[in-house]
């Protein structure tokens, strides 16, 4: 165990009170004919249903929803936050996923009820906030990313992939050109390739080279008329800057090709280096990373996609523009057409713009700068024990192997990652990218203090040594022991399938 | 914002130091000069806390607001329902705010937990077996019921009812693009109810909406028969809120059902974040898109939970994935929960007679008012169109004067042929005897 005391790093238990024993489901706690809820009296008749909608139609039982007191309802909820790990309790490296503080004056901005209480079909000149509010976040994010122009539509990083490869699809047909493949790298995110295939288009996987980089002459030897582009994320997924990106680019764009940069690593080099800058035609952000919008349990997000020049005719629609002061919604001139049911997850992208305007124009570039410092910092401290995938500074995030911890003692990463869970932080991202043996992502974000990093470091240099010695490593196998639940069997929930209470034998 | 990284510049010199480095310019040595910016950005200075919140706060009073000064008549795919306090403080918890995918569920039960229970609530709304842990929205539902059709039938068309939302069916066309599927759409006709086509061996599913857009309850049985007929599956695009009163989609024999779950104690929120819910029979749980969350038990044989059958998703089947969804739209499954909860049962039942009773209320005062001449002989739930002597934008627009967001106007990208220039209106619980009542002299003065 650490010798460190509790206090650097302030590492969550993960089971505070109640959190070790098992919670019902909110079913559990029902009784017929309780209520917790009334509705307002809207001062109207109310009318019999089968007087007015179809007999045929007309439901025999209600829908068996809980029938529980708030008190119940209000304390159910509130364990089940005691059983749950999250950023506001403590540091989260989960490599890729930038799981950075989400400062909390953005639930302000969120809570406002002049932003959060606007229906998506009021008029424009009753919502002229909004679309001035969605035209200053693009500027961010346009000069930020080196862009021209950007729609904030798409409600995630894996839908804007998709709107970035429909624009490009847009592009090449325009021209008249029929092309077929994608080029991706095999360190890519699964997002990337099952993006492709959605877009019409066939994957073509570029190998990477001993350094962690794409294999620049495979490449080459890759590239012709049938690729319409490629897709990247820069720093790639094992934390390394692509800097042949300058060459990539004039290979793919000598065949008319087109770059996609995917956003989800932005963290590392807002204000340093610019996609747009890069080559890149087509740039998604991940808001829920970079810009600091909470990330929900798993979701909301938002993935707005910013393009060249020559690429804004092809944007999605309502595009928000503001001529002489007057805000609207249009439709660019070859829209590849609309991508959300309205505008996109809009409250998402207010947290974002004010996140922006908390920082400013340095305090953006300082986050990605410590962001960059933490990763190499943590990477040198554990280097001794964790050999780096790469040999090379790092960006944001950095990818470690636990390829010698496996054969030699036979602990896993997942095992590493589980211990960790055990000693009060949360795992970093197990086994990706692939190109990776028993692959440790590792992504400590720039809101995390020197403290937390040591204690951080402390820890998993004490699994390794406890891996490395007979009489500790069989527990760590078994880990973790002091969360709200042991290992769960995952292999069990897959064959005997419940996935409601309705299911339950 | 000084405090948000929390470096102290001897920390960050004692770091560079133990790296043997003197500067944080030097961690970006492997970038490229000539890409380097070399600049600073051209954005504003930070500012404070509540120079932030000023300045957004500043945007929104440049709107109105629904709920304060636009009272509000408009659904087409949002609705102004009331919300729980309960919801909205357990749901800004930190814990399911800050968490991300529950990829370690030793410590993410709680988020697992709650995502399970919303499972179990849709599918009991949905009548459907299966149901996941969110898409985007409605039109990511729609997008998602296509593909797993047009994979499952090994077919590549789709025939829409016109009635199914005109901006989801937008979503769905730019979508379709990708993969090639050809998307037909039926009409529908002055009743409101769809032409469906004659059944077609190549179709691989037919979408209809229940009520549809206009808020017409349709033929169900009809759409189910030529479903089957075709070989192909029906997929059911449903208002939450109206299965309180009606059949589930599953009862009348969907194959997949997509909502909005938006009503089901979602803030308005200019659109977005919403809840995209999708629910399919048990045959088709392989071909689910999203995550699942399955029961399954830990070492010690407790109840536990985990995201189940992962070998349908991305991070796995990569470029043979069918849907590329990683990041959904979990938190707001999560307040859904709650809503539903605490609504419970008889709360449920209860907001969708009151939206009706309203509905009735509101028609029965514009036939009195001379503005509508007769109730539609297709039935409807809480959302009906109107047509008035004057364009339903015109209206739209001289109603905000009168502090009413009137309905949505069905012209441009909204329009349904032989609607086209009505006014679609919409009811929930919120609305009460006296601001319908202000609501139809307003209409009155302004669409005479
Ligand atoms: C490298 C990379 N690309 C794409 C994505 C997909 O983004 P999202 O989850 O927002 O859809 C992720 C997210 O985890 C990612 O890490």
């Amino acid at each position: 165990m650490s010798t460190l005391k509790e206090a650097p790093g302030g590492r969550a238990s993960s089971s505070p009170l109640m959190g070790g024993e098992v919670e019902p489901t909110i079913f559990e706690f029902s009784h017929e004919s309780r209520r917790t809820g009334a509705i307002r009296n809207s001062r109207i008749e109310q009318v019999d249903p089968k007087d007015f909608l179809p007999g045929d139609y007309l439901r025999t039982k209600k829908v068996n929803l809980p029938e529980v007191s708030e008190r119940d309802l209000v304390a159910h909820f509130m364990r089940l936050t005691h059983r749950q790990y999250a950023v506001d309790l403590g540091s989260y490296p989960l490599g890729s996923c930038t799981m950075k503080y989400n400062p909390k004056l953005a639930d302000a901005v969120a809570t406002n009820p002049n932003l959060s209480g606007v229906h998506p079909q009021t008029p424009p000149s009753a919502a002229q906030g909004w679309i001035e509010l969605c035209v200053e976040l693009e500027r961010y994010l346009t000069e930020i990313t080196g862009m021209a122009a950007a729609t904030l539509a798409p409600a995630a990083g894996a839908q804007g992939e998709l709107t970035g490869l429909l624009i490009m699809k847009a592009y090449h047909k325009n021209r008249g050109n029929n092309k077929s493949t994608i080029l991706i790298p095999d360190s890519a995110h699964g997002t990337n390739p099952a993006s492709v295939t959605l877009a019409g288009y066939k994957v073509v996987t570029v190998p990477s080279d001993s350094r962690g980089l794409v294999d620049l002459e495979k490449l080459r030897a890759l590239v012709n008329d049938d690729v319409a582009g490629i897709m990247l994320t820069n720093p790639n997924t094992v934390g390394l800057f692509e800097k042949d990106i300058a060459e990539i680019a004039k290979a793919i764009h000598d065949v008319d090709g087109l770059l996609y940069y995917d956003g989800a690593n932005l963290n590392a080099i807002v204000g340093v280096a610019r996609p747009g800058d890069m080559g890149f035609d087509i740039v998604h952000s991940n808001l829920h990373k970079t810009f600091a919008t909470p990330h929900g349990g798993g979701g909301p997000g938002s993935g707005p996609v910013a393009v060249v020049d020559r690429l804004t005719q092809f944007l999605p629609g309502p595009y928000p523009i503001v001529v002489d002061g007057v805000g609207s919604w249009i439709m660019p001139e070859k829209s590849i057409g609309r991508v959300h049911s309205f505008y996109g997850n809009a409250v998402v992208y207010a947290r974002a713009l004010a996140f922006m305007k908390a920082l400013g124009a340095e305090g953006l570039k300082e986050m990605s700068e410590y962001a960059v410092l933490n990763a190499n910092y943590l990477k040198a401290k554990i280097a001794p024990y964790y050999p780096a995938a790469y040999d090379e500074t790092c960006m944001h995030e950095f990818v470690v192997t636990a390829a010698g911890l496996k054969k030699k003692y036979g602990v896993r990463a997942l095992d590493v990652a589980k211990t960790l869970l055990d000693r009060g932080y949360h795992a970093p991202t197990v086994y990706f990218p692939l190109i990776v043996e028993e692959a440790l992502m590792i992504e400590p974000t720039e809101t995390e203090s020197k403290a937390t990093l040591d204690c951080l470091a402390e820890i998993l240099i004490d699994i390794a040594i406890e891996a490395s010695n007979e009489d500790s490593s069989e527990a760590l196998k078994h880990g973790p022991t002091r969360t709200p639940v042991s290992r769960v069997d995952e292999a069990r929930a897959a064959r005997v399938l419940v996935t409601t209470m309705d299911a339950k034998g | 914002m000084s405090s948000f990284t929390p470096h102290t510049s001897d920390e960050v010199e004692s770091m560079l130091k133990f790296m043997g480095l003197t500067s944080v310019e030097q961690l970006y040595d492997t970038i490229p000069i000539a890409l380097q910016l070399r600049r600073s950005l051209d954005l504003p200075e930070a500012l404070s806390e509540v120079e932030v919140i000023d300045e957004l706060a500043a945007y929104g009073k440049k709107n109105r607001n629904a709920s304060i000064d636009l009272v509000c008549f408009a659904g087409g795919g949002s609705y102004d329902h009331d919300i729980a306090t309960v919801t909205s403080t357990l749901g800004l918890r930190g814990e399911f705010v800050t968490a991300y995918t529950p990829y370690q569920p030793e410590v993410a039960q709680g988020v697992l937990q709650a995502i399970f229970e919303f499972q179990t609530m849709v599918s009991r709304i949905s009548g459907l077996a299966i149901t996941n842990a969110s898409l985007y929205d409605g039109g990511s539902a729609l997008v998602e019921a296509i593909n797993l059709a047009c994979a499952k039938t090994r077919r590549s068309k789709v025939v829409l009812s016109e009635g199914v939302n005109p901006n989801w069916r937008g979503v769905a066309s730019t979508f379709a693009e990708g993969p090639g599927h050809e998307l037909v759409t039926a009409k529908v006709d002055q009743e409101g109810r769809t032409i469906w086509p004659e059944s077609d061996s190549t179709v691989a599913a037919y979408v209809v909406g229940y009520p549809n857009f206009l808020g017409f309850i349709e033929d169900i049985a009809a759409a189910r028969k030529l479903a089957t007929d075709s070989g192909a599956l029906l997929i059911v695009a449903y208002d939450p809120i109206a299965i309180s009163l009606l059949k589930s989609p599953g009862e009348l024999g969907a194959d997949i059902a997509i909502a909005e779950g938006q009503p089901l104690g979602i803030p308005l929120s200019y659109g977005g974040p919403y809840l995209g819910l999708f629910s399919v029979t048990m045959d088709l749980v392989r071909l689910l898109p999203g995550r699942l969350v399955g029961e399954t038990v830990d070492t010690e044989d407790r109840t536990s939970y985990v995201t189940t059958l992962r070998a349908r998703e991305q991070d796995i089947r990569r470029e043979k994935a069918s849907s590329n969804v990683c990041t959904n739209q979990t938190l707001m499954a999560v307040w859904a929960a709650i809503q539903m909860s605490w609504w419970g049962k008889e709360g449920f039942y209860e907001v969708g007679r009151s939206s009706l009773s309203s509905r009735v209320y509101l028609e029965n005062r514009l036939i009195e008012e001379g503005l509508l001449d007769r109730r539609s002989p297709t039935p409807t739930l809480r959302e009906f169109p109107v047509r008035f002597n004057k364009s339903a934008s015109d209206v739209v627009e001289a109603m905000v004067g009168e502090g009413f967001l009137a309905g949505v106007a069905l012209e441009g990208a909204n329009s349904i042929s032989n609607f086209d220039g009505s006014l679609l209106i919409a009811l929930t619980e919120k609305r009460t005897r006296s601001q319908i009542d202000s609501y139809v002299k307003s209409l009155k003065e302004v669409a005479k």
